[in-house]
């Protein structure tokens, strides 16, 4: 039966050519400028690390006096912490895993003659920040807590920057120069860059796109004089950068992997606990914290860009619009089809057949539009990695997205059958034979 | 014409002609924001510099060692202002739409109680404020005594310039020559007053603070060092850059260009701009592409309508129907649907732009955006339906006298 109503639609749909062009014509503009936001906007709200993120959780403490707050509202927590707080956090040990960190521009010279300088990307974290996140390694593995207590000067570089200096070969054990100190390399990240750059969110980074080139132990690179990209004061003074920890200044990202989500209010207490003992101490004037999990965060902090989503807001309007046009061509074709369906009805098709026949059409439409809008899509995909923005490089059409575009297409084209198929099954079958 | 007939006729086919209302009611709704949307990124990218762009360039330097700063100055005034086409060269500490370095909160008295808002200082070098090619409103160019040594971020207590918005913001209605105001223990006296001049990234506090800037003439030294303005003719400079940018490698070997900052005024600010370009560019294609499937919606069933009802169109000019009178009647009928559309999109309209409003920054929506966007779609109606419509035209009366 489902046969030959497909044969139905089709012949239908050939009789006039025209009016079929123009239904999925515009169908497809309509799935394809929608698919193609919805592609960017879900890659900018994905998740990092889909197979962690529940785990990680970004605490949050508030040294700012009470009369000059972070935000102007006063509600929002700063975002970041002073070193002497991350520092208790990370030594407290409450949390199965743990890191603190910072960015910063670094100078890079390669090593051999003519080497220029450039500046890369580097990451001041501890020795958690590897296993935590789940970084991958090609070669060699990361550095050990004894390494960051004893500030020993070891560095992990990105795979992109292995394949830049050294061809891609196994390069632990050798020395690179990082801002005027030569440093050993220890080991050698996979390409890896979880998208959005959670942690670098609120360090001086970006928030899509490439990753970091290097990763050094926190006090090693504090010993070398160099200094992380951002840096808020909240005391009276100026901020000394040669001595950042100890000054009043908030500059390290802290996150922490809690074994499940259930241990998320045990470890909010002991922050709690930790910021009463600080404005027992005098150093705090507030004693309140905050325990964001990796989702949450990124929401919170309105990470994708507002362009984003309206750009997204629009498609879907225009969807809307494409939307309410087929209803209307298709009405009109069935509606010229009304003796046509006189007939059928007379010669003993149901109601329910008369339907279903029409919603085939309608769904052949949507197909069609699918794979015409899958075209603009990739168009459009292909115009936004062509755009100035950080995350132009990720637009692409992935599977789930590919197939989604058919969803899309045969959920409007049904809907937008609905109204017309139903016109056409109430048709009465009488004063149409008798017009004739 | 009479429109009677025609809406006795358009109340037969009541659902289509509702359809055709919606479309048009939501490409009225989505029209007029867009618009709206365009019009205001295309205003933000309208932004008076006050500066001469055309013939301007940054240079910024990285990576040499902070305490040679004056040194590199030296050799890299020297070595520029030996190049051919280099009309000036000095220290800035920032140029418009570059990179931040003189961001400061500011008060208004010496206790720090009167909070001003937060400026941008251009701290720049003798040379540096000819250069800019900043247009004057009082006040005299500063003169060599101003240039002032730094000990922190800028000279302890300066004689400065401040833009002509700055200083209304700051003594609204007062003559603000001879004002002071104070950054923590930091003091300035206003000298003169300029016209324009935009701070590096156009006001993020909001439009109105976009020329907030403050320039403070200061002596080039460790604080002041690694930045500077090269002035040429406007023809020669993208060469003068050039030379200059090849010319790092014998006169600072040991420091990293910034390519980034090093760039024209003019790069600097299409760079600046480029993403409010290209949204502005998306919303133009969106707005295209809507128009497009309204016409081509309007066009379907229009020409559809036209068969229905080619006896009527022959019975009619049998009985004495001018071909004009078959025009103007599909003409008047998509104009009264479209009407109707355009009744209810402007309330559509009203409401995007309420909703916008909530998650966006964005002002209210102007009234005149709506006869505008009522036009363009009575425009977009009466030329899509002119196709139909003259093929209706077209029919001949004999057709009155076959059946079917």
């Amino acid at each position: 039966m489902f046969a030959y109503y497909l044969d139905l639609a089709l012949r239908s749909l050939r009789r006039n050519k025209v009016l079929t062009t123009l239904m999925v014509l515009a169908l497809a503009l309509g799935i394809g400028a929608t698919i193609t936001t919805l592609t960017v906007l879900k890659l900018l709200s994905g998740d990092p690390l889909p197979q962690k993120s529940a785990q990680l959780f970004y605490p949050q403490l508030d040294p700012y006096p009470k009369d000059q707050p972070f935000s102007r509202s006063g509600k929002k927590l700063p975002w970041l912490m002073s070193y002497i707080d991350a520092m208790n956090l990370l030594h407290a040990r409450k949390a199965e895993r743990q890191a603190v960190m910072a960015l910063s521009q670094v100078k890079l010279t390669p090593q051999g003659q003519g080497g220029k300088p450039f500046y890369a990307d580097g990451v001041l974290t501890t020795s958690d920040f590897f296993p935590m996140f789940d970084a991958p390694f090609q070669y060699g593995a990361g550095w050990g807590s004894t390494d960051d207590e004893s500030r020993a000067q070891v560095v992990v570089i990105a795979g992109f920057l292995n394949d830049k200096l050294f061809g891609g070969a196994n390069s632990v054990g050798r020395t690179i120069r990082i801002e005027d100190h030569d440093f050993r390399i220890i080991g050698v990240l996979r390409p890896w860059a979880p998208q959005p750059r959670f942690y670098a969110v609120h360090l001086g980074g970006r928030d899509y796109g490439k990753g970091e080139a290097v990763f050094m132990p926190l006090q090693s690179v504090r010993a070398d004089g160099m200094t992380p990209n951002t840096v808020m004061s909240y005391g009276p003074e100026h901020t000394d950068m040669q001595h950042l920890e100890t000054a009043q200044s908030i500059w390290l990202g802290l996150w922490v992997q809690l074994s499940s989500a259930d241990e998320a209010p045990a470890y909010k207490l002991f922050l709690g606990n930790y910021a009463q003992q600080q404005v027992a101490l005098g150093r705090f004037q507030l004693s309140r914290v905050g325990l964001w999990d990796l989702m949450s965060w990124l929401r919170n902090e309105q990470v994708v860009p507002d362009d984003v989503r309206l750009q997204a807001g629009m498609a879907l309007g225009f969807l809307l619009i494409c939307v309410v046009n087929t209803v209307g061509l298709l009405l009109a074709k069935c509606l010229r089809r009304s003796r046509e369906i006189g007939v059928r009805r007379a010669l003993g098709a149901s109601r329910g057949a008369i339907f279903l026949q029409f919603m085939v059409e309608a769904g052949i439409v949507g197909v069609a539009g699918g794979v015409l809008g899958l075209g603009f899509a990739e168009l459009g995909l292909w115009g936004i990695r062509h755009q100035p923005a950080q995350y132009a490089s990720l637009a692409h059409l992935d599977l789930s997205m590919f197939l989604f575009t058919f969803v899309v297409a045969l959920v409007s084209s049904l809907v937008a059958g609905l109204l017309p198929a139903w016109r056409a099954c109430v048709v009465a079958p009488a004063p149409q034979l008798k017009a004739s | 014409m009479q429109i009677q007939p025609i809406l006795a006729a358009l109340r037969r086919h009541r659902l289509a002609s509702i359809l055709i209302a919606l479309e048009i009611a939501l490409a009225c709704a989505v029209l007029c924001n867009a618009c709206f949307l365009i019009v205001s990124r295309v205003q933000q990218t309208h932004v008076i510099s006050g500066v001469d762009e055309n013939a301007l360039a940054a240079m910024k330097l990285t990576g040499y060692d902070p305490t040679k700063g004056v040194d590199l100055n030296a050799r890299v005034l020297d070595g520029l202002a030996k190049l051919p086409g280099v009309q000036s060269v000095s220290v800035i500490n920032q140029v418009p739409f570059g990179d931040h370095a003189g961001t400061a909160g500011i008060t208004t008295d010496a206790d720090g109680k009167h909070f001003g808002g937060v400026v941008d200082l251009y701290v720049g070098g003798p040379g540096s404020f000819k250069a800019l090619g900043v247009q004057m409103v009082a006040g005299s160019v500063p003169q060599a005594a101003d240039y002032q040594p730094i000990h922190q971020f800028v000279p302890d207590d300066s004689a400065v310039w401040v833009t002509r918005a700055l200083a209304e913001h700051l003594w609204p209605g007062a003559d603000p020559l001879g004002k002071e105001f104070w950054s923590d223990k930091l003091h300035f006296r206003v000298v003169g007053v300029l016209a324009h001049l935009a701070r590096p990234y156009g006001g993020e506090g909001g439009p109105n603070t976009i020329e907030w800037s403050v320039f403070v003439p200061a002596q080039p030294g460790a604080q002041l060092a690694g930045m500077y303005l090269l002035r040429a003719d406007p023809a020669q400079l993208p060469r003068v850059l050039r030379d200059a940018r090849a010319a790092m490698a014998t006169i600072a070997p040991d420091t990293v260009i910034d390519s980034k900052a090093s760039q024209t005024i003019g790069s600097l600010r299409a760079n600046y701009f480029r993403q409010d370009r290209v949204m502005a560019g998306i919303l133009v294609g969106v707005i295209a592409a809507l128009l497009l499937v309204t016409a081509l919606g309007i066009v379907g069933l229009a020409s559809f309508w036209v068969q229905q009802r080619r006896r009527q169109i022959g019975i009619r000019r049998a009985l004495g129907a001018s071909r004009g009178d078959i025009l103007s009647y599909f003409q008047t009928e998509n104009f009264l649907i479209v009407t109707f559309g355009i009744g209810l999109g402007m309330l559509l309209a009203f409401a995007l732009n309420l909703l916008l409003m909530t998650h966006y920054e964005l002002p209210r929506l102007p009234l005149y955006y709506l006869p505008v966007g009522a036009l363009i779609l009575w425009g977009l109606g009466q030329l899509a339906v002119l196709g139909p419509a003259l093929r209706a035209a077209a029919v001949p009366p004999v057709v009155a006298t076959r059946s079917v």
